[in-house]
């Protein structure tokens, strides 16, 4: 045996607690991967709760604007939030079919996702543009400002998960279901339902309880 | 009414030929002599034939021990720039009784607003994340950290915010607000230049990369550990390292969300942090300290950690108290998360709150005592070596126990009221930064560069540096815990009361000590360099250490170890010695196999080049050039996605040639101790 293969002396248990599990050493890439994007969407949720905390502290702070309650729809919504989670559950058969290596329902699934996640942008713009237009843009007052950037960051992040979307279709188009496409993919599904998460998130702290009140 | 924009103001923005500051000689003359010098290094580089070198082996290396030292390289030059920052503060403030000394405001508040986010940001971050990228794979036994070509974005990423930073010397100005861009001052209405901009943008683009670095330094330690590496096993170094990155992912998420906000406050005129409609400052102050007190142990948790690892070393001994350290560690960690009121007590919490605040802070030193006495006890019975980098630990530990004590003394609310804003303050946060985080990187600097380079530092100069350091330092800083108490406050640019003034001269002389500490660091270097066939280490071994980064060659090649060594205890690599002295070196031939390695990318290179053109257009509101950015650093991504080829093979032939060189060094040495 080299020495510097092995440890010599073998003290398993230097402390006398019993069992010692040996660690079985580096962990393949896929978990390794999937561990990393995991720790990076923890960061990202941080970024968001720092959002919430502003929203939270300036919701008051109208400054003689409207309130939430003046003017949220919730109509719309409704089917933003219907169109991002069903996105989330169409994302899941892209995720499956990808595993299985069935390019038509992998392309199916992602194109399904990418027009959901579409439309829900297209209401979100509509509903900011359709603000600002009545003198309710973000430097009305501290409130709107909390409200945009908030709402506004989840957009930004759904708007970078099309773009993603997109690439990665074209990925498995140009190189099929190569090993690093699928940790990609995986990266990319965690991504997505991540955002979902947060809508929940969003849709409950900003129109549920902002629209009633 | 909207004027329309020329065609200048298309293309430019705001930038126009009044950006440089052909008024103000010294930043001028200062950015100028840096230009030729660049120009010159770049020439010399070009003509010489350097360049494929430097551009194969180093910039687009994706190999953690290169970007680890180029971290270091980074927060050294960085270190000189933030040095000259503070040497002209000292002199300014030496002169400048009843008079105005030789810095007009505006350019005095840019420099102590520059020394702050430099240091903090673009020296202190640097060092530590180069020496734990240098390191931590090597103890864990591992051959790269878990994302390689992220850690080079990582890298670069951090080089941008450090050039924007350095840029805003000769095109624009620099931030007048402090490191912290405090609102409503930092706001559009009170800094209309482009200072807190270039101070937002740079810290936005580095601090992407020191999030990169962080995910994958935590996920490298949980994740990549090698055969029989238990968390309990692991050196303190990388559970120092876990925690700063632990706290890397919580915290820095934080800042960029703040200075988000800020931005957005300053660009589309949000309400966030002004003073009108409704906008909130303390919600500033709540967010960035939010981050900001977590980042004082980012910073000092690697310290901390570097330190265990060489007073271990040489004092011939395993770490006194190792899991009570592990748990320290994690407390520090946890701790560092609940005591960030603390940093504006005086801003009307109230007697409830800061009483809560005051005392978490206390509670905080209690893990931090119980490091100082595992040290102690380390060293108590040991054969103590005072090679340098021991120097320098103990020297910490007389430091650091002082800046402790006395950041317990402001952790006290009513004597923080008298202490808050002051010299005290300042003479404090230098006293526990400089003498936990600088000497603990200056520490690791020394332990670890016969690894990194395969030859030892001169030992006389590294004392030499050490003790104009250790000395400089403390002539600088007691003179102004002095002035603090007699009611002298930060960030003067002049004052008119006489009895300040001696402390001040006192301060300044220190400086000067202070400087020629440095210099002989630099001297070291030259030295050593210059005498490195004498200072070879063949053995990768030099100091006799016990962790497994010395169970490889030093340098170390490419893939760190032929085999992922199995490690059945703590300290793994001094057991090895151990075994390998008692089982009398047995000769027999491993089987070698082929090593698989990352290729090297210009990923994060090309990525940093489309970050700077972004970085540098937002500042000056060129809006066609941030979106070429944006779409330049979109393409590299895709391209790099889209490569068919992200591994090499090292053949098994040429891994068994490297090793069985190393293996030979080794075992000439063991025999040799054996003998003894």
């Amino acid at each position: 045996m080299s020495m510097t293969a092995t440890a010599g002396r073998a003290h398993a248990d230097p402390h006398h607690i019993g069992l010692v599990i040996e660690h079985p050493g580096p962990a393949p890439k896929r978990t390794v991967t999937a561990y990393g994007f995991w720790v990076f969407l923890l960061s990202d949720i941080v970024m968001f709760s720092c959002f919430f905390a502003a929203y939270a502290v300036l919701v008051n702070q109208t400054a003689d604007g409207p309130k939430g309650s003046e003017i949220f729809e919730q109509r719309n919504v409704a089917i933003e939030t219907v169109c991002l989670l069903l996105s989330s559950f169409t994302c899941g058969m892209a995720s499956i079919a990808a595993d299985v290596r069935n390019r038509f329902w992998f392309y199916l699934g992602m194109a399904v996702t990418c027009v959901l996640g579409l439309i829900f942008l297209a209401i979100e713009f509509r509903e900011f543009a359709d603000l600002v237009s009545r003198g309710y843009g973000p430097s009305r007052s501290a409130f709107l400002s909390a409200f945009f950037s908030l709402v506004g960051c989840h957009g930004l992040h759904v708007s970078a998960g099309v773009l993603w979307l997109l690439t990665m279709m074209a990925q498995v188009f140009a190189k099929g279901f190569r090993a690093d496409v699928l940790r990609r993919m995986m990266c990319f599904a965690l991504f997505w339902h991540a955002l979902d998460i947060i809508w929940v998130g969003v849709f409950s702290v900003v129109y549920l309880l902002g629209g009633g009140a | 009414m909207q004027a329309v924009p020329t065609l200048e103001a298309l293309m430019l923005g705001k930038l126009d030929w009044s950006a440089i500051p052909f008024d103000q000689p010294i930043p001028l003359i200062a950015g100028g002599v840096v230009l030729v010098a660049i120009l010159a290094v770049l020439i010399w580089v070009v003509v010489k034939g350097h360049l494929p070198y430097l551009w194969h082996e180093w910039i687009t290396s994706v190999d953690h021990k290169r970007i680890g030292v180029m971290y270091i390289l980074l927060a050294s030059v960085m270190l000189l720039r933030g040095g000259s920052d503070a040497i002209m503060m000292r002199i300014q403030q030496a002169i400048a009784y009843q008079s105005q000394g030789y810095l007009p405001p505006e350019h005095y508040n840019q420099i102590f607003s520059a020394h702050g986010t430099i240091m903090i940001f673009f020296v202190a971050m640097p060092f530590v994340i180069g020496l734990m990228n240098l390191v931590v794979p090597l103890q864990l036994g591992v051959r790269d950290v878990a994302f390689p070509t992220l850690n080079s974005v990582g890298f670069w990423l951090t080089a941008t915010g450090a050039l924007l930073v350095n840029l805003s010397l000769v095109i624009g100005e620099f931030a007048r607000t402090g490191w912290l861009a405090f609102p409503p001052l930092s706001e559009l209405s009170y800094s209309p230049g482009v200072g807190v901009d270039y101070y937002a943008w740079s810290l936005q683009i580095s601090g992407v990369g020191t999030l990169v670095a962080g995910i994958n330094l935590v996920t490298t330690v949980l994740k990549l550990r090698t055969k029989g590496m238990n968390y309990l096993r692991m050196p303190m170094f990388c559970w120092t390292t876990l925690a700063s990155n632990l706290l890397i992912v919580a915290a820095f998420p934080i800042l960029t969300a703040t200075l988000a906000m800020l931005l957005l406050d300053r660009y589309l005129g949000f309400h966030f942090f002004t003073n009108e409609a409704g906008g909130n400052v303390m919600m500033f102050m709540n967010l960035i300290w939010a981050w900001g007190h977590p980042e004082v142990y980012i910073l000092v948790l690697p310290a901390f950690g570097i330190f265990s690892e060489v007073v271990s070393t040489f004092s011939g001994k395993a770490l006194f108290g190792y899991r009570s350290m592990v748990l320290a560690t994690m407390a520090i960690c946890v701790i560092s998360f609940m005591v960030w009121l603390h940093h504006f007590f005086t801003m009307g919490a109230g007697p409830d709150v800061n009483a809560i605040f005051g005392i978490a802070s206390m509670i905080i030193a209690v893990p931090t005592g119980v490091k100082i006495y595992n040290w102690l006890f380390t060293m108590y019975g040991g054969r103590i070596r005072f090679a340098t980098p021991m120097l320098w630990a103990v020297g910490f530990m007389v430091t650091f126990i002082i800046g402790g004590l006395t950041g317990v003394l402001v952790a006290v609310p009513p004597a923080d009221f008298m202490l808050h804003n002051s010299m005290f303050l300042v003479a404090h946060f230098h006293n526990v930064i400089i003498g936990g985080v600088l000497f603990g990187a200056f520490a690791g600097f020394e332990y670890w560069f016969p690894k990194a380079f395969g030859f030892r530092l001169d030992e006389r100069w590294g004392k030499l540096a050490f003790w104009f350091t250790f000395t400089g330092f403390w002539i600088t800083f007691v003179p102004l815990y002095a002035a603090g108490m007699l009611g002298m406050t930060r960030r003067l640019q002049h004052y008119n009361v006489a009895e300040w003034r001696p402390w001040m001269i006192v301060a300044a002389i220190g400086m000067a000590v202070l400087s020629i500490g440095v210099i002989c660091q630099i001297m070291q270097l030259v030295v050593s360099i210059r005498n490195r066939e004498a200072l070879r280490d063949r053995t990768g071994d030099p100091w006799d250490g016990r962790s497994l980064e010395w169970a490889t060659s030093s340098p170390p090649p490419v893939f760190n170890f032929a085999f992922h060594p199995d490690v059945r205890g703590e300290d793994a690599y001094w057991d090895m010695k151990i075994a390998a002295q008692q089982q009398s070196l047995e000769h027999d031939v491993p089987e070698y196999q082929d090593i698989e390695m990352p290729r090297n990318s210009p990923t994060g290179f090309v990525c940093a080049f489309f970050a700077t053109i972004m970085g540098f257009a937002l500042i000056w509101h060129i809006w066609w050039m941030v979106i070429l950015g944006g779409i330049g650093a979109f393409a590299t991504f895709v391209v790099f996605a889209w490569r068919d080829h992200d591994e090499y093979v090292i053949p098994a032939a040429e891994v068994a040639a490297i090793d069985r060189v190393n293996l030979e060094e080794r075992r000439s040495l063991v025999s040799m101790a054996g003998a003894i």
